[in-house]
């Protein structure tokens, strides 16, 4: 008897400690195509994974990273947005 | 003050009393009727109602004048309640807009009338991230960041937050309503040395404005630092003030020619 499956995406941010992603995970976001989970803001304290490299180890893919830009001119003091952001993903399959 | 400057709050445990407590509840319930922009305490807050009485606690009363002074405005008020088992948190945001005054800041007393649990959803603020220049809830991406703080508290507990401290209400996920009252306060008058001031030089407020957060990227966190020390130069009047040298070492330009 065949299944229908299909794909869904699901999505981790990674927020590091230096631009390298084998540097400690400071922050952490995830959003899961599948619905099984519902994650959210303040939802953990713990980081799912002590590094960016530590998350390539459970299967997470990488497809983006920050792009290092230098500050701009007069602004070089100012703190923002968190620098070192990487998304992940892990694509898996669903019933339909 | 100091610890206020670094972390961008200031925590408050149970220092309403119970029955005032339980009055609260049911006031909030009932919704508090907005006032205008920019009232005197005095001119919204009748005598003897219970806001006013809130604010007359010796412990509120002291914590918002060594903040932002005698008689400060009333921004705005506003009951937030989070519903039992309610989808979703809210985003985390800093209130209004950007907000990039360094010699000033308002602050955002939060009230809460009954003991947060965790699964309460209690507020979720995140320490040391009041000086970061975003606007509102541009920080909705951030799900959680390391050592944050998820509110936990007793009833009767009061936390004044920097207009600047990114936070926002977590999800209730139990089966409680839960209730909390923020005003938030404008100075009138210059925030500087507004608090006692007689231990300045304790070893101990240098350490205060030394901390660092687990969330702080390294050389980030370098920058927290240097921007802490204007901050605190802001409010102390002391332009020698530094910590590991951040500020100093960047703005040595001699101007005295080589004899």
């Amino acid at each position: 008897m065949s299944t229908n499956t299909s794909t869904r995406q699901q999505v981790l941010v990674l927020y590091l400690a230096t631009s390298a992603l084998d540097s400690e995970v400071v922050g952490w976001s995830r959003y899961d195509g599948t619905a099984r989970t519902s994650p959210t803001t303040g939802d953990s304290d713990e980081p799912p994974y002590k590094s960016g490299v530590h998350a390539l180890e459970d299967g997470w893919r990488l497809f983006q990273a920050a792009q290092l830009i230098p500050p701009y001119p007069g602004h070089e003091y100012d703190v923002s947005f968190l620098k070192h952001e990487f998304f992940f993903e892990k694509v898996v399959e669903v019933d339909q | 003050m100091a610890r206020f400057v670094a972390h961008g709050s200031l925590r408050l445990d149970a220092v309403v009393p119970p029955e005032m407590n339980e009055e609260g509840i049911k006031v909030l319930g009932e919704g508090v009727p907005g006032v205008p922009y920019g009232s005197r305490i005095t001119d919204v807050y009748p005598e003897g109602s219970f806001v006013r009485r809130l604010l007359e606690i010796p412990a509120v009363a002291g914590a918002l004048r060594s903040l932002v002074g005698p008689d400060p405005t009333v921004d705005h008020h506003f009951v937030h309640i989070r519903e039992p088992h309610e989808g979703q948190a809210q985003p985390l945001h800093g209130d209004a807009i950007i907000d990039v005054r360094t010699d000033a800041f308002d602050v955002q007393l939060m009230y809460y009338p009954q003991d947060v649990t965790l699964d309460m959803g209690g507020t979720l603020s995140v320490p040391g991230s009041h000086l970061r220049r975003t606007n509102e809830s541009d920080t909705g991406r951030y799900q959680n960041l390391r050592g944050q703080s998820r509110l936990v508290c007793p009833a009767g507990t009061v936390v004044f937050l920097h207009h600047g401290l990114w936070h926002g209400g977590r999800r209730n996920d139990s089966d409680t309503v839960r209730y909390m009252f923020k005003i938030r306060f404008n100075p009138t008058v210059r925030q500087r040395r507004l608090w006692d001031t007689s231990d300045l030089a304790d070893p101990r407020v240098r350490r205060e404005l030394s901390t660092t957060f687990p969330w702080y990227e390294h050389a980030t966190g370098r920058l927290e630092m240097y921007n802490r020390v204007l901050l605190w130069r802001a409010l102390t009047g002391d332009d020698t003030f530094d910590l590991e040298y951040w500020v100093t070492r960047v703005s040595n330009r001699p101007q005295e020619d080589a004899a």
